[in-house]
């Protein structure tokens, strides 16, 4: 059961984001991006973790994709025009996602002994659990990533005033 | 799970059914209600032909949507335009799902009250609430007509700014209960004694602020009066649903009233006590069956109270100017909310024994 949920949202977050790449209207783009977050979302479910799922619904799915779609319609953005691509593209985009790739796939293979077995739907980190760890243990990086992401609002604000 | 698979899919089958029939069944009789009461407060009758006191109008009007003719119109983009509708409405019959009716009364290891019983159950309902904002905002943009797309901006910039403050108001609540789960957020406020309301989170836990936000902010969700701005007849002639016809336009009115009665529901269930009653064991039965039909009594009641309470506040109140709408959201709602969390953390700080 858990196992052909993971299949099956696996599968439709992948074709979203291929999807994503593919369509040539930004509107359409951003709805499969809707589709990749809430995905996401579902696996985030099965592996247990039921508050972080609940997020990234209201917060990504939710709240910023609303934000681009707002922008994407208040532009008026139209359909993107095909070209051939860059050359630069070409000349470094391919031999860099190479080098990412086995890069990626060297540390995998050696540090694979790291890794454990990670079983599907088995577990449920419960909300007071989390609140727990982010709360009590890890207090101190909360706070500071907070403050961080004040810094950059007030940032935003600054350079949306308009001049007087 | 002692019931077998197949047996767990047939009942939940036939509880998801029956609830959403009860549900579109109250969402017709919820906007005769409307248009009675409405009526009533502009001093005339309201629907009187159709059946004894206008009681068979929500079947001729739905009789009436059905056969109309459903107009394509040619300039807009075709699959957005005709999924928009579906958006909206799958969203806000899908929130009723982790809603509790009445008493947890298991049949066969299965609750009769409630279609799923989640853990997260709160944030599911803040999720979907989210999500369903899309149903708006694609049914202005691929209707490809300037009054629709201004009234989807609208409403997406309504529901963004308003659900800060309706998801802080929220977490006073959250915070007394100790759970996200509907069912124990509700157990924390029944009492036994004659005055159980006093127990109710909106009188002892000291957020009747926080529902006052809520409801605002809920007013707001649901794009209702007087946040009605992205439907602004007199501005954008009927804003985001300005192209629809028949169905289509009937599934974003019905999607428009089942959040009226979900808002209800969640309302009643975080600050009033859900379907406990509000005079401890008066009225809430002595057998098993009549436990379980009072207890829904009492939240339909309840529910009612906030269905009655949405019209009259449309049938009183002037809308909004936007940039009004806007300044009451982030300046008033938020702050509020916020210093609801403060206070509430405090009282519970110096209450309760640090372990």
């Amino acid at each position: 059961m858990h196992l052909a949920l993971f299949l099956i949202f696996g599968a439709l977050c992948v074709a979203g984001a291929l999807n994503l790449l593919l369509q040539r209207h930004p509107i359409n783009s951003a709805l499969s991006l809707i589709v990749v977050m809430s995905s996401l979302a579902v696996l985030y479910l099965l592996l247990g973790a039921e508050f972080l799922a609940a997020a990234q619904v209201i917060v990504y799915a939710g709240a910023i994709m609303v934000l681009f779609t707002f922008v994407i319609m208040l532009l008026n953005a139209g359909r993107e025009e095909r070209t051939r691509g860059s050359k630069m593209a070409y000349v470094i985009g391919f031999p860099g996602a190479a080098v990412l790739l086995a890069l990626l796939a060297y540390v995998f293979i050696s540090h694979s002994g790291d890794f454990h077995r990670v079983h599907v739907g088995e577990y449920v980190v419960s909300t007071a659990a989390l609140s727990g760890v982010l709360f009590r243990d890890l207090l101190l990086p909360f706070e500071v990533t907070s403050i961080l992401i004040l810094i950059a609002i007030l940032g935003a604000v600054a350079l949306a005033r308009k001049e007087h | 799970m002692e019931t077998g698979l197949f047996t767990f899919l047939i009942v939940n089958l036939i509880k998801i059914v029956v609830v959403v029939v009860i549900l579109l069944m109250a969402v017709a009789y919820t906007v005769l209600l409307e248009r009675k009461l409405v009526g009533r407060i502009q001093n005339r009758w309201g629907p009187s032909r159709v059946g004894p006191f206008g009681l068979l109008q929500p079947l001729a009007d739905g009789a009436k949507l059905f056969l109309k003719e459903d107009l394509m119109p040619l300039a807009v983009e075709r699959p957005l335009y005709v999924l928009a509708p579906m958006i909206a409405l799958g969203c806000a019959l899908t929130s009723i799902a982790v809603i509790p009716f009445g008493a947890n009364i298991q049949w066969h290891g299965v609750d009769l009250f409630q279609i799923s019983d989640v853990s997260i159950g709160l944030l599911i309902l803040l999720g979907i609430t989210s999500v369903g904002v899309y149903g708006i905002a694609l049914s202005g943009w691929s209707s490809n007509n300037k009054y629709s797309l201004l009234g989807a901006l609208r409403a997406s910039a309504q529901v963004i700014s308003y659900e800060l403050a309706l998801g802080l108001s929220l977490v006073g609540v959250v915070m007394r209960a100790g759970s996200l789960r509907l069912r124990d957020i509700v157990n924390v406020q029944t009492g036994h004694s004659a005055v159980a309301f006093l127990h109710w989170n909106f009188f002892e836990g000291f957020q009747f602020v926080a529902f006052f936000v809520y409801l605002m902010a809920a007013y707001a969700e649901t794009n209702r009066a007087p946040f009605d701005l992205p439907e602004a007849e007199s501005e954008l002639t009927a804003g985001y649903h300005t192209e629809y016809s028949s169905m289509k336009f009937a599934m974003f009115f019905m999607a428009e009233y089942a959040n009226m009665i979900t808002v209800g529901c969640v309302a009643t269930l975080l600050f009033f006590g859900g379907w406990s009653s509000p005079f401890g064991h008066f009225l809430s039965g002595s057998g098993r069956i009549s436990t379980a039909i009072l207890a829904v009594f009492w939240f339909v009641v309840k529910v009612f109270f906030f269905l009655f309470l949405y019209i009259w506040v449309r049938g009183t109140l002037p809308r909004f100017r936007y940039d009004q709408l806007m300044g009451f959201g982030w300046k008033f709602l938020v702050p509020v909310a916020i210093a609801n969390i403060v206070v509430t953390g405090l009282w519970m700080g110096l209450r309760l024994p640090v372990h």
